[in-house]
């Protein structure tokens, strides 16, 4: 049963994925792609959790905080980059 | 300066600290204790100059209790949003609320926007550069926006007004 | 190993996927990107809690003792989450991105915009 669920999860984030590189694609401003990355890097971090648990290692671990953290500190540096570059100075 | 600030400049975070370095290394061992210890008396006594006087959280029960009620809030709250976003898209009545803010510092006004982002059908949008108004995006907008108003300022700005007694 | 614990297991992962699938499928379905905002924020971010919390689980009953640092991934996505939305939202509103008509109280968003406080309302 867990091994099905796993597969079951993993479908499902795959899928998720996909919706979001087709906002990433489509999106009509650039806010929609940024937004669409940073949700992309959130499952991606599910993933990885997922492939940790379906091959029964802990050493994925590291790997899923590293991209919480990059996946956050680029997301706020595109926002500030907007921000800041474009329309205040 | 007394002996307490002077060596532990910020007791919180170093607790933090202690048991973030404890977490990661997933073991309580005297060994570890000891090498986290260090650092968390370390990492602060260098980092202190660097810091904004904030507000001190005065009654940390209170802010425990804060933390759980919101946990189940986002719960709850999630669960409204999901059904909005599966079911049809008329349903969705969208709008922006001026929320008037009694706080007045950055980190319980910083406390209060995370946790209007995180809970029910809202996203903080904008703060005032005066602090005394916040922007906020309602996802599902009640006919009357004073509901929205009343229940943010009642139900999380109180008790973080308590929490930091300012 | 234990059906119950199987089942504890799966029921979390599984509804922590359903709350991701939500998310995105938001991201793709909803019009304008501020409404677009809530779907990521709130429901991507429970989605992984209950996927961590499956993860936790499992990996405890695995390796018979308590393994809890899944959780620092939870409480740092908790307080990133917000603060990501937050700057988006500002983005958004600075870059005067189009919203949906029917979105109420829209000229809220010129004094936002400037940071300044809103204009006083005539009262109907």
């Amino acid at each position: 049963m867990l091994e099905w669920s796993m597969i079951a999860v993993g479908v499902m984030l795959c899928v998720a994925l996909v919706l979001n590189l087709w906002r990433l694609l489509i999106g009509p401003h650039v806010v929609d792609r940024i937004l669409a990355l940073d949700t992309m890097y959130i499952n991606s971090i599910a993933l990885i959790l997922l492939y940790g648990m379906y091959s029964g290692t802990q050493l994925y671990f590291e790997a899923a905080l590293l991209i919480a953290m990059l996946g956050f500190v680029s997301s706020v540096a595109f926002g500030k980059y907007l921000l800041r570059g474009d329309i205040i100075e | 300066m007394n002996l307490r600030s002077r060596w532990l400049p910020m007791p919180f975070h170093s607790l933090l600290l202690l048991v973030v370095w404890l977490m990661l290394n997933g073991s309580v061992s005297l060994g570890h204790i000891i090498l986290g210890s260090v650092l968390a008396i370390c990492i602060p006594l260098i980092c202190a100059p660097l810091q904004v006087p904030q507000p001190r959280i005065v009654r940390p029960f209170r802010a425990f209790r804060y933390v759980l009620m919101v946990l189940g809030d986002i719960v709850v709250a999630n669960i409204q949003v999901a059904l909005l976003v599966v079911g049809p898209m008329r349903r969705i009545k969208p709008g922006f609320v001026a929320v008037p803010l009694d706080l007045d510092t950055t980190l319980p006004i910083t406390v209060l926007a995370s946790t209007v982002t995180m809970t029910p059908g809202t996203v903080s949008a904008e703060v005032t550069k005066d602090r005394k108004w916040l922007y906020v995006h309602v996802l599902d907008m009640p006919e009357d926006e004073q509901q929205i108003i009343n229940l943010i300022k009642q139900r999380y700005e109180a008790a973080i007004k308590e929490i930091f007694a300012c | 190993m234990n059906f119950w614990v199987e089942l504890l297991i799966s029921s979390l992962l599984l509804l922590g996927g359903l709350f991701v699938l939500v998310g995105s499928i938001g991201l793709i379905r909803l019009k304008d990107l501020y409404v677009r905002l809530h779907a990521p924020t709130k429901a991507t971010t429970l989605g992984l809690g209950g996927i961590l919390v499956g993860s936790m689980v499992y990996m405890s009953h695995q390796y018979g003792h308590l393994t809890i640092h899944e959780l620092l991934i939870t409480l740092f996505l908790v307080i990133t989450a917000p603060v990501t939305a937050h700057i988006l939202a500002k983005v958004a509103l600075h870059h005067e991105v189009t919203m949906m008509k029917r979105t109420r109280n829209q000229r809220h968003v010129t004094t936002a915009r400037m940071q300044l406080p809103p204009e006083e309302q005539e009262k109907q």
